[in-house]
């Protein structure tokens, strides 16, 4: 009967997940270090990742401090950015929420304003050749935890999720006029180093950077997969999730918290990075025909990373001196992506409510 | 009847039971009590109807008996234990339901759906036990949804769809299982149908099975017992046959036109008195259309019709003083009436 079918597919569907979505994601790697501006042989370059050394001592250095710290950021960021999308799409239902929807984006960038415009004013904090990327990132964490936590004093009160989303878009508004109006009174180098960052950049984290950042992500794509019953039993909606014994206010905390925290961090390391989060969940739906989180997770996981490493080789214009803001070239590449996806399942609503 | 009543309901522990309960609403601090000291007992086996005119608080009692509202005053019971000390958790290996308001899904599969049921068993990881398989699959064939399977759930009609539902519900296997008006917006047939799968149900796995409905006709021939409850929130229950016999069903619904006795809508005559003869079904669709057209039934008539089969062909005698003319349908019997008179 149905277990047998049911079966085949969820093996062939295990193939999918654990040898072609991996496998894809480590070639993409590969070709993202082994393109940039300074041309690198294959030979050599696989040489120096085994550890060991290339034909001029200086493609050590371009390989080890500066590729694969970017290439290892892409995949996280990449990773945290889809499945905070995806778990937004399923609390809120709706096909256009991503991790940014709950204000933090904007929350980040408002301590990162605070800190480049309105910081000469507390005290020559900052000297304009150059913030120190600790504190760039502190500000961007202050600024996200402090939108994070109206949004998590909001919802311990409410009881719906959709009283949230419309929270977090007033909470975005809000942090979004504070900045416009920083932006108005600052000066035209301070209004250059914010502009620079919300760019986004997944280049430039040094190692140490990237401990703190891998450590960040891991906690929140752990707690993301221990909420996978939680958020399947939601696509029900509230009230039956409630009858088959899954605590919702609990769930959504936590939810909430995950996000906040993938979001929030990839902010404050990377800068804003758009559409990752919205367009990968629709993408990976459309190659596993699925709403099951247990098969979404590491499918819409391995094709965010998946598709920040393509995005990320893009804006390295292979070949040329320039790099293109990481922000921009998502934008370029997922807003064709989502409206592909409409014309072909012609009504994207359906994952949610059909 | 309440001597009768009460003799059945001591023969088996009640699984839920409440006392002087009221249920309602908080709105910004104060309470909203929609129903005032409601006692009632749920038992295994049985399917209860539960009835009333929109607005009456059907739905909010429903809720607070599944857990999903806490209770403004008194208690619930659930196989003998307060409610306020179980945890969710455990509840819902209890209580199972189906509600009237459905998001759809989309994308999940049929059967994915049905496995959710399974989901107070398993940890966070959503390991499936073999126990958990073949709860499954067994609720699956009992609500009959086996050729669904392979369906996304945006793929099913309403009626499908709410037997996919009533599947789950089923997975989940507690002795209770709660549904909000399963059968709105289906057609009759369907509204059959899920009315008969839910009666079997309960005769055949032992559950209680408690639902809302408005379907008078269906949930008198159905259900084991009927729950009452009037617009100013009197709860009334009863075996169905006492409860139409007693008059408490037409004092809940204030009934206009439809005699329930006799199950029919009622009519005033305003032509001849005609005397029909005949026997069967046949009989019976012949004399609902001579009252639906205003002629009354009865002997000592100067016009009769006799109903017969002729060659084996339905067949309409009607005698107009001493004239008689065969007709082979009903249209053509109410014409020759017509032309006659």
């Amino acid at each position: 009967m149905f277990t047998g079918e049911a079966s085949l597919t969820r093996s062939k569907l295990k193939v999918r997940l654990f040898l072609l979505f991996p496998l894809l994601v480590l070639i993409l790697f590969l070709l993202n270090i082994s393109l940039g501006s300074v041309h690198i042989p294959l030979s050599d370059l696989i040489n120096i990742t085994l550890g060991g050394q290339g034909d001029k001592s200086t493609w050590v250095n371009i390989v080890w401090q500066f590729r694969i710290p970017k290439a290892l950021t892409a995949v996280l960021a990449g990773f945290g950015l889809a499945l905070s999308g995806l778990q937004m799409q399923t609390l809120f239902r709706n096909p256009l929420a991503g991790p940014f929807v709950l204000g933090i984006t904007s929350g980040a960038s408002l301590g990162v304003a605070t800190l480049v415009m309105a910081g000469s004013l507390i005290g020559g904090l900052i000297n304009y050749s150059g913030v120190s990327s600790w504190l760039l990132v502190l500000a961007a964490s202050g600024g996200a935890f402090f939108v994070f936590s109206l949004v998590m004093l909001v919802s311990t009160k409410i009881k719906d999720s959709m009283t949230l989303l419309v929270a977090g878009l007033m909470f975005g508004s809000a942090t979004g006029a504070i900045v416009g109006i920083m932006q108005f009174f600052a000066s035209a180098e301070q209004l250059q180093l914010y502009l620079i960052w919300t760019f986004g950049s997944l280049g430039g984290l040094t190692w140490e950077e990237l401990k703190v950042f891998s450590i960040v992500i891991i906690v929140g794509l752990a707690l993301v997969i221990t909420l996978m019953k939680p958020r399947n039993a939601l696509l029900l909606g509230e009230e039956y999730a409630q009858s088959m014994g899954i605590p919702i206010k609990k769930s959504r905390i936590f939810i909430i918290i995950s996000t906040s925290l993938l979001a929030g961090s990839i902010t404050a390391f990377c800068g804003p990075i758009a559409f990752v989060g919205i367009a990968v969940p629709h993408l990976t739906r459309l190659m596993i025909n699925t709403s099951d989180h247990k098969i979404l997770l590491p499918a819409v996981g391995l094709t965010g990373a998946a598709l920040l490493l393509i995005c990320d080789t893009i804006a390295q214009l292979p070949g040329s001196q320039y790099i293109l803001p990481i922000n921009a070239v998502t934008s370029l590449v997922g807003a064709p992506v989502i409206i592909w996806i409409i014309l072909k399942r012609k009504n994207i609503s359906k994952s949610f409510a059909g | 009847m309440n001597s009768l009543s009460t003799i059945s309901l001591k023969t088996s522990e009640p699984v839920i039971e409440t006392k002087g309960l009221s249920a309602g609403y908080i709105v910004s601090g104060r309470k909203r009590i929609i129903l005032e000291d409601i006692s009632i007992e749920l038992h295994s086996g049985k399917l209860i109807s539960f009835m009333g005119p929109n607005g009456s608080g059907k739905s909010t009692l429903l809720r607070t008996l599944s857990g999903i509202q806490k209770p403004l005053k008194g208690t619930i019971l659930i196989n003998q234990k307060e409610i306020s000390k179980i945890s969710s958790h455990e509840i819902a290996k209890s209580i199972s339901v189906v509600l009237t308001k459905n998001i759809v899904p989309g994308n999940l599969s049929v059967a994915d759906l049905v496995y959710l049921g399974r989901y107070p068993y398993v940890s966070w990881r959503i390991n499936f036990s073999k126990n958990d398989h073949n709860k499954v699959e067994w609720a699956i064939e009992k609500s009959g949804i086996a050729n669904l399977l392979n369906y996304k759930a945006f793929e099913l009609s309403d009626g499908q769809f709410q037997k996919v539902m009533i599947a789950r519900a089923l997975a989940q296997d507690g002795k209770i299982m709660i549904l909000d008006e399963p059968n709105a917006h289906l057609d009759l047939n369907n509204r059959v149908e899920i009315m008969n799968l839910l009666r079997d149900l309960a005769h055949s796995t032992g559950k209680a099975v408690l639902l809302a409905t408005h379907e008078l006709d269906l949930a008198l021939q159905t259900s084991d017992y009927l729950w009452l409850l009037s617009k100013d929130g009197q709860l009334s229950q009863g075996m169905p046959e006492d409860m139409v016999l007693s008059g408490a069903i037409d004092e809940v619904f204030e009934f206009k036109g439809y005699d329930l006795k006799t199950g029919k809508i009622l009519s005033n005559p305003y032509r001849q008195k005609i005397n029909l003869t005949g026997k069967g079904h046949s009989f019976l669709w012949t004399k609902n259309s001579l009252e639906r057209n205003g002629y009354s039934i009865g002997a000592g008539a100067d016009i009769s019709i006799m109903v017969l089969y002729q060659d084996n062909k339905l067949t309409w005698k009607v005698n107009f003083s001493g004239q008689e003319r065969s007709v082979h349908s009903i249209e053509a019997m109410l014409s020759l009436l017509e032309n006659q008179t």
